[in-house]
């Protein structure tokens, strides 16, 4: 199997946690009294928070309560905003993400946006192996990582005909499990998702649930979505973020069924405001 | 851990690599940063180095002496360009609102897009070209240089300038502005004169003081149109003293003393252009927060 | 009621009136050089007049040859000088400085823009040229002593003076079109570059500068077009010679150097003639360089969107 390790992409030093004997739930992440800002302004305050490797977890919340900013903090994306700050810790396989260049931290953890992105100037297959392109690495069969990343996006079959053409040409689903495809060619350990459907149909929506279901077993998924019959779909674990703060987390079919807080009731029922 | 089994793995070399890299490109950044600042600290440093010393009120006011008798100024020059830049203001100003009226108001129509699409195109025409129009269309007739002739070419050079920016400005105006006036049952025009110009106004003030001051520096134009006059001169029908001319043919003179005029001649158009300059930016600047 | 149709439509057409006169204006600057360089272009015949390489007013020969390439070389060395450098600052601009900096740096390198020519000449004249030709023409000899366009004798003024002072002008509009164009590319395929653990350079080298290439590219000839058109500074160190340059240290000449030293001292209706057919000559290639450069730079901003 190709790995981000032997392909070059990142220091041999960092213990790669799918090749670690892990426990079955092992925690992949764990966030610590995390604060973050943009200027003066608090976006989340003193979240923690355990991710269980090879899981899906779902993050869910009203507008504006940020659960994109808690996410853009674990591949240290939240750092690149004008102006953003953050405190308290976030440790990835039990290490400090401080301690680690961005670089390296974004390879681990791969990110999925909410509108697809494909570079417009870059054909699908360059799209899948941007993750190399840009960071100047050749993959020693570049074809069998396209169509493995592709296999896994659930995409190959239908461009497996269409890799020279435009990323840009492809549909709005296309386009976005090409991003995912995008994502899982660098073999992430973790994979980020924030709101991956919410410019899709329903039935692109499904298949990209599907392919997320299938993924998960292998890398640590983190789900920001707005849908809540998505959450309960997909994750086996979901956190709920009220204005910046963690209200309540645990087993979806727990959050879901007999949530412990008032406010985690009243958002998952609909009555809220 | 072990120094040299790091240094042999390709991984670890690459992720360095990549890394210096990233550092030397920030630091080319920065630098080039600093080269392009550099000219910008010489030129003005020479000119207030060697300048200052000769600018007193007697040169601002005195004009222009022969070669060889001490003092002169260039007061004559100072009047001519503020005559000549005046004047012309006095033409490109109206004719540029106008004309950013009509362009703002005019979104998606041929005529607009062709007068947008020339007034860009002629702030691209070197201004020496614009100085040979007014030659022919001023000079040739009245067989002599004139005032007016270079008005003519300064006020084509700032025409584009004014009615670009007066389109940017009037378009930043919200449409409810303009719509509360029309609701009143005011005319268009009384809406746009009274309600959305007075709207736009520091905009447009930092338009037409930008574009005057972008006018005043010019020199090429001025060369074979106004052609520049030892005396005080103020009949437009005359040849007309300007202070970027002064600076010219006193720069290329071979007596020292001239030099040392055009030194202080150019400390004081830097002072006013760049002043000028400042002003424009601080008004466009006021403007943007709201 | 009729009233008021009849002074907003007078209103409206005195707008029109002011947009469509700045419309026939440029035409009327196009015929009027036409028109005035038409006696010396039959005379000399158009072509001949182009590649002719001697300058003889007096002998009516009249060959723009030396002053064009000048022009072209000069402004080519602006562009080789300019374009790194004004990519580079709108790079540091747009994609590395913090707000707080970018604001008061950008506005100190739009300021070069506000310098006027005359003063960049003098500066030229008497700082820049005696320092090319006591340091900076030397240096290069030494160290390439047997290039071509290194030799000559140390004048200071000429080719590369005209060249390096082209370079500082034209940095204002290089810069400031590429930040144009740069800030016109969504921040999403920064992020998408990022968060596959991309470097803050391999962002804008393999994901920006591809997006934005026709942009770039109109900010080159954006610049290209002023550099052309250039006078004042350039009169002053070209050296004026209607020879043509045969080393980056010879003086020479350029389109706008020859109209701005010999307009007002032509002395033969044939003469005036063949200075304004350097001016046609000037002005064409500028409008198509600017209409060209503005659909690239409007391409490239409208494409994102
Ligand atoms: N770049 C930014 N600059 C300043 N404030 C920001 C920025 N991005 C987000 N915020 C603020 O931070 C808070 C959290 O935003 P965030 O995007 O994380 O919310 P979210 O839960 O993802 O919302 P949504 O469901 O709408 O995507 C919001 O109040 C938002 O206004
Ligand atoms: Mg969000």
């Amino acid at each position: 199997m190709t790995s981000a390790i032997h392909e070059g992409l990142v220091p041999g030093s960092i213990p790669v946690g799918r090749d670690a004997p892990a426990p079955a739930r092992r925690n992949k992440i764990e966030v610590v009294e995390l604060t973050a800002r943009y200027g003066n302004r608090e976006a989340i305050t003193g979240v923690t928070l355990s991710i269980p490797a090879r899981t899906v977890t779902a993050i869910i919340g009203p507008s504006g309560c940020g659960k994109s900013t808690l996410l853009r903090c674990l591949n240290r994306l939240h750092e690149a905003t004008p102006g953003a700050g953050v405190s308290g810790r976030i440790l990835l396989d039990g290490r400090d993400l401080r301690a680690e260049d961005p670089i390296v931290v974004r390879r681990r953890v791969g990110m999925v946006f909410q509108r697809p992105n494909p570079f417009p100037t870059m054909s699908v297959r360059d799209n899948v192996l941007a993750g190399f392109r840009l960071t100047g690495v050749r993959p020693r069969s570049p074809e069998e990582v396209v169509e493995r990343a592709l296999r896994r996006a659930a995409l190959w079959n239908e461009v497996k005909d269409a890799l020279d053409r435009p990323g840009t040409s492809l549909s709005g689903g296309q386009q976005q499990r090409l991003c995912i495809a995008r994502a899982l060619a660098v073999e992430p350990e973790v994979l980020l998702m924030d709101e991956p459907c919410s410019a899709l149909d329903p039935v692109a929506t499904a298949r990209i649930e599907e392919l997320v279901r299938e993924v998960a077993p292998e890398v640590t998924v983190v789900m920001v979505t707005h849908n809540m019959q998505q959450a309960a779909r997909v994750s086996e674990r979901t956190a709920f973020l009220y204005l910046g703060r963690l209200v309540e987390v645990g087993d979806t079919a727990t959050i879901f069924t007999r949530p412990a807080e008032r406010l985690t009731e009243e958002y998952i029922t609909g009555r809220f405001g | 851990m072990n120094g040299r089994a790091e240094e042999r793995d390709p991984a670890i070399r690459r992720f360095r690599r990549r890394r210096l890299a990233d550092r030397v490109f920030l630091v080319l950044t920065v630098a080039s940063v600093g080269v392009v600042l550099a000219p910008l600290v010489a030129v003005v440093g020479s000119v207030v180095a060697r300048g200052a010393a000769a600018v007193t009120p007697e040169f601002l006011v005195s004009v222009s002496r022969p070669v060889g008798e001490p003092g002169g100024g260039i007061g004559h020059a100072l009047a001519g360009s503020a005559l000549l830049v005046g004047s012309a203001l006095a033409v490109a100003g109206p004719f540029g609102i106008a004309a950013g009226l009509f362009l703002a108001g005019t979104r998606r129509n041929r005529i607009a897009w062709a007068v947008r699409a020339s007034a860009d195109v002629l702030t691209g025409v070197p201004s020496i070209v614009v100085g040979v129009f007014a030659y022919a269309v001023l000079v040739v007739p009245l067989r002599h240089f004139s005032g007016l002739a270079g008005t003519l070419a300064l006020a084509v050079l700032m025409w584009p300038l004014i009615a670009r920016a007066t389109e940017e400005v009037v378009r930043m105006v919200p449409r409810e502005l303009s719509e509360a006036g029309l609701a009143l049952g005011a005319r268009n025009w009384r809406v746009a004169l009274r309600v959305v110009v007075p709207a736009a106004f520091p905009g447009i003030g930092a338009a037409l003081i930008g574009a005057a001051s972008r006018a005043a520096g010019e020199t090429a134009p001025l060369m074979f149109t106004a052609f520049g006059s030892p005396f005080l001169a103020l009949d437009p029908t005359e040849p007309v003293a300007a202070v970027p001319l002064v600076i010219f043919n006193y720069a290329v003179s071979p007596y020292d003393d001239w030099r040392r005029q055009a030194w202080a001649a150019a400390l004081v158009l830097c002072v006013l252009v760049l002043a000028g300059n400042l002003v424009s930016r601080s008004l466009i600047a006021r403007r943007a927060p709201r | 009621m009729t009233r008021r149709v009849t002074s907003d439509t007078a209103f409206q057409g005195v707008l029109v009136f002011a947009g469509v006169g700045g419309l026939a204006l440029l035409g009327g600057i196009a015929w009027v050089v036409g028109t005035m360089s038409e006696d010396a272009f039959r005379h000399v015949g158009f072509w001949r007049f182009l590649v002719g390489t001697t300058w003889d007013p007096v002998a009516g020969e009249f060959g723009a040859w030396p002053a064009l390439l000048g022009t072209l070389l000069t402004s080519a060395l602006a562009l080789v000088l300019a374009l790194p450098l004004g990519f580079a600052v709108a790079v540091f601009l747009n994609e590395v400085a913090p707000a707080r900096l970018a604001s008061p740096l950008s506005a100190l390198v739009d300021l070069l823009a506000a310098v006027p020519s005359v003063i960049y000449g003098l500066w030229g004249l008497f700082v820049l040229a005696p320092a090319v030709r006591d340091h900076v023409q030397p240096a290069l000899q030494a160290v390439l002593p047997d290039l071509p366009f290194f030799r000559g004798p140390p004048l200071g003024v000429g080719v590369l003076c005209a060249g390096v002072l082209l370079a500082v002008m034209v940095l204002p509009v290089v810069t400031s079109v590429a930040r144009e164009v740069l800030r016109a590319l969504p921040d999403s395929f920064r992020e998408a570059a990022l968060a596959l653990g991309a470097t803050r350079f391999e962002v804008v080298r393999r994901v920006l500068f591809p997006a934005a290439r026709s942009g770039l590219l109109g900010a080159g000839v954006l610049g290209l077009g002023r550099a052309l058109g250039e006078t004042m500074a350039v009169t002053m160190v070209i050296g004026n010679r209607h020879d043509v340059p045969d080393s980056l240290f010879a003086p020479g000449y350029t389109l706008a150097a020859v109209i701005a030293n010999e307009f007002s001292e032509a002395f033969s209706p044939l003469y005036l003639s063949a200075l304004a057919g350097l001016a046609a000559v000037l002005m064409g290639t500028t409008l198509i360089l600017n209409a060209g450069a503005r659909l690239l730079v409007l391409h490239a901003r409208g494409r994102w969107s």
